[in-house]
């Protein structure tokens, strides 16, 4: 049993390095709480996607009948309340800036956000949408202290409205939007929710399928265990 | 009639080619020590994440698109596309950390019962050749995805070769291809990496158990259950029946079967890794970051780097060990030896005890201190430097190569006791 | 093939459930492995249902539309051409297309949902040909014929309904896929009529 014991640590020692030390953002973030399994949360945060975002980012890796079908939204009302452009409903969700066009107007072309929770992290992706403040010295009018120097506008000012920092880096809360800090809170959380959903759409089953795969292999674990011990009597 | 059928058939095939006569040398009347006990579980871990690495590589190159422009969106694609796309692709990627995880365990285990030892050096050697090639393999693995911590993983360590004196810039060129890390580059890691080395590792493993099968297997306590012919009472032999090609040469003692014995067994070993296995892999695919890393989920870009790269985890220890050398060439060379180091170690090991259990404090302290410098190193090549890391890497350096020089100094007239006759019970 | 001393019903009841357990474990992990052919989105998405504008076509004239990387053929038969099927029956294969080559709402006189519209795959049944449309000189292959479709691979002559003549090499009468009408000019291809 020691011996078992010792086997033990020692496997364990090897992984730990994946386990413990587990890469983080280096900015401090607050946590999103989002849920993925509610949907009217993913309907409203593609809503916000698709009237706030989509202008300059696209989802170049994501469909459109992918996003309903996940989302529960039928197919044709889905066609006709979601997609502006004339595209087919099993189009990607893309716009048609040119990268030329972007990095022309914001210096840098704006990156494609399939995967930028898993890039990022659904909580960094929280943060980074309420820490917005004012600095004339930037182009938009704005900085961001989760993400210094963003080339982005804050383009959800007119819900948040926009904050000030003070000299120890402390922002004063958002003044002129039309939301209340808590409403807004809703959207960005909404927001998240939906990013994280289309960094990778099929989460919740591969959750799903694991616990019935999880319970099917400690079945078949106690099964070949007495089938072990069963053959063993022949040798002890 | 079934019965009949299946043993005519079996007559007939028998008479062209020696199938069941394969399977009984090597399986059904292959003769194990009866006291194998976890370590041994590795083996045949291996060699069942080495089917998983092939069938759900072979399903993945269905979909995969080999060329710059459509890698890393042919990945999305089946990853989202591709019905069961996702699964396949977590597979193959937990897959290869889980590889590693089990070879080293089973490398361990060689190194706790001193199965490197005579008879078993090639053997050990073969081991090592799939080790190294298992490396090469999911190096070349890791670029394909094309994300940017592939492109940049793959830029440091082809800049390796570029400390080679005089021939070392052009041969990075060549490698690449390019001049820098491109679609050219990529095909040919895809080529190596689907067909060429594949292959290699296959019959590596093929050349590993035949190896293996000829010498026999080691066990825990390192006692030979093969013993000179007539030497035995004949009321000592195993009770069981082995092939006539052990027992012709040898009386066997403390044997069972391969089959049924550690067949069940490895079928035991199997559920319950499957069980960490799958656990990892359907909520944990990205193994905290350490699997799948985070900036690969950007398409590989040039002008970008990541703000930390770092190789995969399994290749910690030996970037550790090049990074603490504070010159180029040196560091790679150093790094190389760490490897020839383990490919030398049986004749580092001039003790004629193998097993852990009865050699001395000393080997036991040596073998403890290695596999916990062995980790330290490893942890390191997956954190950023910093002063206080290179002082740990460079101490933890010194543990894996004093580990052998001192086995060969200590092991030459080593204190050890008393090893049975037979394995005890 | 093991050699082992004793057996006993445990025995074999635990070799046997572990067997059979395993084995469906193996079945269960052989499922992505299949399921990865079938499809995918993106196929799907690429053979979407396609929308046929069929306001414009003249009497008489083809229009050919791409459904799933196959030529779709859309004829808008005049009268006299639909009254003209029934006159050759007795020189087809399958004069009341028995043969499952059509969707049950075309398995009718004139194999189309609209008499005035054949809607076929412009795939000849032999050997996937694509059948030229011989509009007013068919009689040069069929006497007594004015209208029909000719394919250049083996000779095989079909007739404006798609359906087979005999004494050629094609089996069955061309196939008409899925289809139903959205409004008086717009068809749908892919779609059955009643399904969407």
């Amino acid at each position: 049993m020691k011996k078992l014991i010792l086997a033990f640590a020692l496997s364990i020692a090897v992984l730990a390095p994946a386990a413990v030390f587990a890469a983080g953002p280096s900015v401090p973030v607050d946590k999103a709480h989002n849920d993925l399994s509610d949907k009217e949360s993913l309907k409203r945060g593609f809503e916000t996607y698709i009237n706030y975002c989509l202008g300059c980012h696209q989802l170049q890796y994501q469909r459109y009948n992918r996003t309903f079908a996940d989302l529960g939204i039928e197919e044709a009302d889905g066609v006709a309340n979601y997609m502006y452009t004339g595209e087919k409903a099993g189009d990607h969700i893309t716009n048609t800036m040119s990268e030329k066009d972007a990095a022309k107007w914001f210096g840098t072309a704006p990156p494609d956000l399939t995967l930028i929770a898993r890039l990022k992290s659904p909580d960094y992706i929280y943060t980074y949408l309420r820490t917005f403040y004012v600095d004339e010295s930037r182009p938009f009018g704005v900085n961001n202290t989760t993400f210094k120097d963003v080339g982005m506008p804050h383009v959800l000012q007119d819900l948040q409205g926009v904050s000030t920092i003070d000299e120890n880096g402390n922002l004063t809360p958002a003044m002129g939007g039309s939301l209340t800090a808590e409403e807004y809170d809703v959207v960005v959380r909404d927001l998240t929710n939906f990013l994280e959903y289309v960094g990778e759409p099929n989460k919740l089953e591969r959750k799903a399928i694991g616990y019935w795969v999880l319970a099917f292999l400690f079945f078949f674990f106690i099964l070949s265990y007495f089938l072990k011990k069963e053959y063993w009597k022949d040798v002890h | 009639m079934l019965m009949k059928l299946f043993t005519d058939f079996m007559g007939w095939i028998d008479k062209r080619l020696p199938v069941t006569e394969a399977w009984n040398k090597h399986v059904g009347q292959y003769p194990a020590p009866k006291n194998f006990n976890f370590w041994y579980f590795f083996g045949s871990l291996a060699m069942l994440v080495l089917v998983n690495q092939i069938l759900t590589g072979i399903w993945l190159t269905m979909n995969y698109e080999p060329s710059g422009d459509g890698a890393f969106a042919s990945i999305e694609y089946i990853m989202r596309d591709v019905d069961y796309g996702w699964l396949l692709r977590y597979m193959h990627s937990t897959g290869a950390s889980a590889f590693f995880v089990v070879v080293y365990l089973h490398m361990m285990r060689g190194l706790m019962y001193g199965s490197y030892q005579k008879p078993r050096e090639l053997l050990w050697i073969f081991g090592m050749l799939i080790y190294l090639v298992l490396m090469a393999e999911a190096f070349m693995g890791y670029l394909l995805p094309w994300g940017n911590m592939s492109f940049w993983g793959a830029q440091v360590i082809i800049s390796l070769f570029g400390a080679i004196p005089i021939i070392g810039e052009d041969l990075t060129i060549w490698i690449k291809g390019d001049y820098v890390i491109s679609g050219a580059t990529l095909n040919r890691f895809f080529a190596l990496h689907v067909i060429a080395l594949p292959l290699v590792l296959v019959i590596l493993v093929f050349l590993h158990i035949l190896a293996l099968h000829e010498v026999g297997s080691n066990n825990p306590e390192g006692v030979d259950t093969k013993k000179p012919k007539g030497s035995v009472k004949p009321e000592e032999l195993s009770k069981f029946k082995f092939h006539e090609s052990y027992t012709k040469k040898y009386d066997i003692v403390d044997s069972i079967p391969f089959h049924p014995y550690y067949s069940v067994k490895d079928i035991m070993g199997v559920a319950g890794f499957l069980i960490l296995f799958c656990w990892v892999m359907f909520f944990f695919p990205e193994g905290g970051g350490y699997f799948i890393e985070a900036p690969n989920f950007t398409p590989a870009n040039g002008l970008k780097t990541p703000e930390h790269i770092a190789p995969v985890w399994y290749f910690g220890p030996f970037y550790t060990i090049l990074r603490v050398v504070p010159d180029k060439l040196g560091g790679m060379l150093l790094m190389f030896a760490a490897i020839g180091m383990l490919f030398a170690l049986p004749w580092f090991d001039r003790g004629t005890v193998k097993s852990v259990r009865f050699r001395s404090k000393w080997h036991l302290a040596n073998l403890v201190q290695f596999a916990i410098c062995f980790v330290i190193l490893g942890v390191l090549g997956t954190m950023p430097a910093s002063p206080t890391a290179n002082l740990i890497g460079v101490i933890a350096s010194f543990g894996y190569f004093g580990f052998f020089i001192a086995l060969w100094f200590y092991s030459k007239n080593e204190h050890t006791k008393p090893v049975p006759e037979r394995i005890s019970h | 093939m093991s050699n082992v001393p004793v057996n006993n019903g445990r025995r074999r009841f635990l070799t046997a459930a572990t067997a059979v357990v395993g084995g469906a474990g193996v079945v269960g992990a052989a499922v992505p492995f299949i399921a990865s052919w079938n499809p995918s989105a993106r196929a799907k998405a690429a053979g979407a249902p396609v929308e046929v504008n069929v306001g414009k076509i003249q009497p008489g004239q083809l229009i050919r539309a791409e459904w799933r990387g196959k030529p779709v053929y859309v004829v808008r038969r005049t009268e006299k051409t639909v009254n003209d099927l029934a006159k050759h029956d007795d020189q087809l294969r399958d004069p009341n297309s028995e043969a499952a080559q059509q969707p049950g709402y075309a398995t009718n006189a004139y194999r189309s949902i609209k008499p005035e519209f054949l809607v076929a795959l412009g795939v000849c049944t032999h050997l996937g040909c694509a059948p030229t449309h011989h509009n007013g000189d068919f009689d040069q292959f069929v006497d007594g014929v004015e209208n029909g479709f000719f394919c250049p691979c083996h000779g095989s002559k079909f007739d404006m309904a798609g359906r087979v003549f005999q004494g050629v090499p094609a089996p069955l009468n061309l196939m008409v896929p899925e289809h139903s009408f959205i409004n008086d000019d717009t068809l749908l291809v892919g779609v059955g009529q009643g399904e969407a």
